[in-house]
């Protein structure tokens, strides 16, 4: 049963990986007893398992997942949202009004309009049907400040880090709330404008050197950093 | 090129432009060129000079073509006014309608189409220069614009063409040896899969002729697959040295 790469080997789609009792993780897929790649990417092995780093994919809804989209259009009962996917999810207007909607009584467009962004998350999706997005929650619904940075979605695990270690270090760091939204959108939001730059370079720096060990440390030496260069200049 | 040659390959045995029988033109190719599209690719073979661009996987627009169980492909192959000799009206001609059709279904096998029900992509390949085998490379690059947009597939695909000129089965034709010689037989080819998704042939061969030229072609297309896959690895290789830093 042997493999055919080195751990966090580069592979193309359709290289061969390994032969015989292995079982296709994600991003590769299984014909007869062999293990192909299907995207481009970072290949490991974890117990037979063979998996691939995407280092390019899109976002597929899956439920429970919470995602930050854009309202393009606004329906007869709710909201067209576009989350960065192969499918744009609807916002029901009950849901929104947690009361139930009389066409009549609301004014949809002046709930949410076209080019409102929203925090929400992903209530029901299947291979048939659009998924449906819900904003019943804390935390979830229309977003009124702050700065929206964009990933690729596979890089999201990266900046949150090992158990939340990353991305709790930047918030206690820069003072600033962060909303990660899997379908790859980022929301940043601080006290002042150069709070909310820290923490978007801080990301920015993580998705240019996302795979690489020891990043939570440099990250914190980078924020440290650019905040003593930052107080210099205020002083003189 | 207005005289037609007598002679297609001389008594050296070399051809028009100084190539051995089962030689191919220089092949360069890069990933990764446009930045509107979800994925590209650019390729020079010869003297043909292509970009393939993909977008999506997105919804299908107009939504009644989309298919409730796969994905829909969609290609558009269009030749650049001055991409050959005599002007060429940008309208879409009769062939680039057929090519787009061939082109689809070249990359349609290699493509996970099921993963991903009710939506599309489109690929746009744009032909900017012209020197016969266009539909080859166009495949070569379009596959890796897919492949370049993260959308899931079973291999790469990379064509080739072979043919006959001057009673000699010949490895890449260019546009002259097509016009001028015996027969063109075009393969599209999946390496690791070792499938063939394209097969055409213009001309008359003989069984024996016929099998030699796809053998021929497909030599020709796993040597252009070392190149298309280095051109890939290319793009990605910067965040792949971060992780040896």
């Amino acid at each position: 049963m042997p493999t055919f790469f080195e751990k966090k080997q580069l592979v193309t789609p359709g290289e061969l990986l390994a032969e015989g009792d292995y079982i296709a993780g994600e991003n590769t897929y299984k014909e007869g007893n062999k293990i192909y790649a299907s995207r481009i990417g970072l290949v490991d092995c974890d117990n037979k398992n063979v998996n691939i780093v995407a280092l390019r994919a899109f976002y597929v809804p899956k439920i429970g997942d919470i995602v930050i989209g854009t309202v393009v259009e606004v329906g007869f009962n709710g909201w067209t949202v576009d989350i960065e996917s192969p499918y744009t999810a609807l916002l029901r207007a009950s849901d929104v009004l947690s009361r139930p909607f009389k066409p009549q009584n609301d004014e949809l467009s002046q709930v949410l309009n076209a080019g409102d962004l929203i925090v929400a998350k992903i209530a029901s999706y299947d291979r048939a049907h659009d998924p449906q997005l819900t904003v019943g929650e804390p935390g979830l619904g229309k977003i009124t400040r702050g700065q929206i940075m964009k990933v690729t979605p596979t890089k999201i695990p990266r900046v949150i880090g090992r158990k939340g270690s990353m991305i709790s270090m930047i918030k206690q760091e820069t003072g600033c709330q962060i909303i990660l939204g899997l379908n790859g959108v980022i929301l940043v939001t601080g006290k002042n404008l150069e709070d909310e730059e820290l923490a978007l370079l801080a990301i920015r720096k993580i998705e240019e050197e996302s795979h690489t060990s020891g990043l939570t440390d440099r990250i914190t030496q980078l924020l440290k950093e650019e905040k003593s260069k930052r107080e210099e200049k205020k002083n003189e | 090129m207005s005289e037609k040659p007598e002679k297609l390959i001389d008594k050296k045995g070399l051809r028009l432009d100084g190539r051995k029988i089962d030689e191919l033109r220089p092949v360069k190719i890069e990933v990764g060129v446009l930045s509107n599209a979800d994925g590209s690719a650019y390729i020079e073979h010869g003297k043909n000079k292509i970009l393939a661009a993909v977008f999506g996987p997105r919804e299908m627009h107009p939504k009644h073509l989309s298919l409730p169980d796969r994905m829909v492909l969609r290609c558009r192959y269009h030749m650049a006014p001055f991409s050959v000799q005599e002007r060429k009206s940008p309208a879409p001609s009769r062939r680039e309608v057929e090519l787009s059709k061939v082109i689809r279904e070249a990359l349609e096998p290699a493509v996970f189409v099921e993963y991903y029900p009710r939506s599309g992509i489109d690929i746009f390949v744009e032909v900017l220069q012209a020197d016969g085998g266009t539909r080859c490379a166009s495949i070569t690059a379009a596959a890796l614009a897919i492949a370049d947009a993260g959308i899931p597939m079973r291999d790469l695909v990379v064509a080739c063409a072979a043919g006959k000129i001057d009673d000699k089965v010949v490895l890449d034709l260019m546009d002259t040896e097509d016009k001028v010689g015996v027969a063109d037989v075009p393969v599209a080819f999946m390496p690791n899969l070792n499938a063939v998704t394209l097969l055409q042939m213009d001309g008359i061969l003989t069984p024996d002729e016929f099998e030699s030229a796809v053998n021929l072609a497909i030599e020709g297309c796993k040597k252009i697959y070392a190149l298309q896959k280095e051109a890939l690895k290319t793009k990605y290789m910067n965040t792949k040295e971060e992780v040896e830093e």
